[in-house]
């Protein structure tokens, strides 16, 4: 499953990529990325993980800045 | 005692000026994730403080927040304006209510097939078809194209257009989610994840461009003291080095050149689904065009009348009308241009009797009368004596009780701005203009010809295309890249093979909008220079500031480390040039 979100308050491209990054080493994610311009990630995991992976997603965020913030578009 | 005061309220200043960088500095480090300009900035005012350069530490701190302030406000403006640019998302629709009085509803809730009241100035929420009234549409938010175009009862209409000055009631054809609008915006979006090489070549750089400098600087603060024994100067150096390389210029212009030159691109109906196509784009020296439908209208119309003996007119009319019981796409193409040259519709009641020979014509009886219409064939079958025409395309001889009257030649005609286009493609730097058509080889070179094409290969199945686009690839220049434009019928392999493939949009075609990297709203051939003259200036920007920021922080660099750079330089080597460069970026926007 394919879907994005927009992350709340990225305010430079080298976090933008710094947060690619993470998520793309977490377990489960097939694919991450984050747009800087857009404000916007799109995670591609399997269907029957999508839901823990987010929430991974989403802790590791706020772990690296806590002012960010991952919502449902 | 008066000297600890003076340091207790410089630190307080400082704190209250650099908390958040302190903070996100800090944090980093404990997320084991060391070097970013937080730090580098920590680390350059912690070493002025422990040198007794107050002042300057507190300027520095000063000046870089200033900096990050304007930086977020035009990395803000240009989200905005690329989001203006694309604004096309409908917030209403009215339908009607039980007591017929309209409520304004969510376009998502309006399921297909509900009939919508759209009133003059409001934008068409939904795809659908016109079924009562008429109005002008300005479609300049889908295509660029600054002409209203004026639709009727039947018409389809598209999602992000808006109505100028008449009241529409339309049928929905597609849900929202499927609609012309939604579908430009998720494309415009997706192709943020679509980086170039550019861009991801400056997150990289990014992450060891940092430890780099930072080992330099402690390299300039220890090994020259260690020779001179001057640890100040050499260490207030190093301080500067920290200041002056601080990657921000590139790690923001960058991405925001990308995502400007698709956002001016998309307002100009060019839609380019990634930075990594604009890139590949900017390489192009071979573009391959489809023939029909793409470099030609796709739809055939009469180019010539000739009769022999009568009027045009009356040749005209005798073969629209003894056409008109057919259902071939000529006896279309004939009473379209008898409808455009009389005004008149075609008079059916004048036909006595009508028969189709398949492949070959009719013979039919009006006003008493044998007429006999068709090709060679038909023309040997009735023994009429006929001859060709020196033209090509579909010739119709017409014949009336055996005699000849002459004849009425039919093809798909070139696009209005077909020649034009493959002469801006040369001003590009294009250095080969290929066709390929399924057509045959005659109408082939005669288009190839008037178009001044470079070469054409006719008779083509769609599997000889994608051959003869691998063959055109094998041969490109060195770092080239070679387009494909088609109109995304039958083309998808071709689409896909190419190194970049256009597709026309012909506005609402799935198809061809999946299949392509590239597409074209207004299903224009000019466009594709177009998109190769925006997708070439975003690429100067980008290396104008790639080379403009590295130049001007090795510059200081070199200063600062040989004693010509004060702490001003640097604040302004790194603040100053990334506004620049941001300015500079945002010059992709606007597409003349």
């Amino acid at each position: 499953m394919k879907k994005s979100f927009k992350v709340k308050g990225i305010d430079c491209a080298n976090c933008a990529a710094k947060l690619e990054e993470g998520i793309s080493k977490l377990p489960g994610v097939e694919k991450a990325t984050v747009s800087f311009m857009t404000e916007k990630l799109t995670l591609t995991a399997a269907d029957d993980k999508f839901e823990e992976v987010l929430e991974a997603a989403k802790a590791l965020t706020k772990k690296l800045e806590p002012d960010w913030e991952i919502v449902e578009k | 005692m008066n000297k600890y005061l003076v340091l207790a309220v410089v630190l307080v200043i400082y704190v209250a000026v650099g908390h958040k960088i302190l903070r996100k500095a800090f944090r980093n480090i404990k997320n084991g994730q060391i070097f970013d300009e937080n730090f580098l900035m920590v680390v350059a005012t912690f070493g002025s403080l422990a040198m007794g350069e107050y002042e300057e530490a507190i300027m520095v701190m000063v000046l870089y927040r200033i900096g990050e302030y304007f930086q977020d406000k035009a990395v803000a403006k240009s989200r905005r304006s690329i989001a203006d640019l694309m604004d096309i998302r409908p917030d209403y629709a009215n339908i009607e209510g039980e007591n017929g009085e309209l409520q304004q509803v969510d376009p998502e809730d309006v399921e297909v097939g509900t009939v919508i009241t759209i009133k003059p100035g409001e934008r068409v929420p939904l795809d659908g078809v016109i079924e009562e009234g008429e109005s002008r549409l300005d479609t300049a938010a889908l295509t660029g194209e600054s002409m209203p175009r004026t639709v009727e009862e039947g018409d389809e209409v598209y999602s992000g257009t808006i109505n100028l000055n008449g009241l529409l009631k339309v049928k929905v054809t597609k849900p929202c989610s499927e609609s012309t609008a939604t579908r430009i915006l998720e494309l415009v979006e997706e192709a943020a994840d679509n980086k170039g090489k550019a861009e991801k070549f400056i997150t990289r750089f990014a992450r060891y461009y940092t430890p780099i400098v930072c080992g330099l600087a402690l390299a300039v603060a220890v090994i020259p003291s260690l020779v001179t024994g001057d640890w100040a100067t050499w260490v207030h150096r190093a301080l500067i080095f920290l200041v002056v390389s601080c990657p921000c210029a590139l790690v923001i212009s960058v991405p925001l050149s990308f995502f400007a030159g698709i956002g001016g691109a998309s307002s100009k109906g060019v839609l380019i689904k990634g930075g990594n196509y604009l890139e590949a784009l900017s390489k192009a020296d071979t573009v391959v065009f489809d023939k029909t439908g793409t470099l030609t209208k796709g739809v055939f119309s009469v180019v010539a009348v000739h009769p022999e003996g009568i009027t045009e007119e009356e040749l005209l009319e005798l073969a629209a009308i003894a056409e008109s019981f057919s259902d071939h796409p000529i006896s279309k193409s004939l009473a379209d241009e008898y409808k455009r040259r009389t005004r008149k519709r075609v008079d059916k009641g004048r036909v006595e009797s009508f028969e189709e020979f398949a492949g070959e014509g009719v013979v039919t009886i009006v006003d008493g009368k044998k007429l006999q219409c068709g090709n060679r064939r038909l023309m040997e079958r009735v023994g009429v004596k006929w001859h060709d025409c020196h033209l090509h395309g579909t010739t119709v001889h017409i014949a009336i009780d055996g005699r000849y009257e002459g004849h009425i030649v039919i093809a798909d005609v070139e696009k209005d701005d077909a020649k034009d286009a493959i002469k801006a493609l040369k001003n590009q730097g294009v250095s080969r203009t290929v066709m390929l058509t399924g057509d045959k080889q005659d109408i082939a070179s005669d288009v190839a010809a008037d178009l001044g094409l470079d070469k054409y290969y006719a008779e083509m199945m769609p599997e000889d295309k994608v051959h003869k686009v691998e063959e055109l690839i094998a041969t490109k220049g060195e770092g080239k890249t070679v387009a494909f434009v088609g109109d995304g019928i039958n083309d998808a392999p071709v689409l896909s093979r190419s190194d970049v493939g256009i597709a026309m949009g012909s506005m609402g075609s799935a198809a061809a909008v999946e299949a392509a990297d590239i597409v074209l709203m207004n299903d224009k051939p000019s466009d594709v220079a177009l998109a190769i003259r925006i997708a070439k200036k975003t690429m100067r920007i980008i290396y104008e500031n790639i080379w403009f920021s590295i130049g001007i922080k090795v510059l200081v660099l070199i200063l600062a480390a040989f004693g010509f750079a004060n702490m001003w330089l640097a604040i302004f080597a790194d603040v100053g040039v990334c506004m620049l460069a941001i300015l500079n970026a945002m010059r992709a926007l606007r597409i003349r």
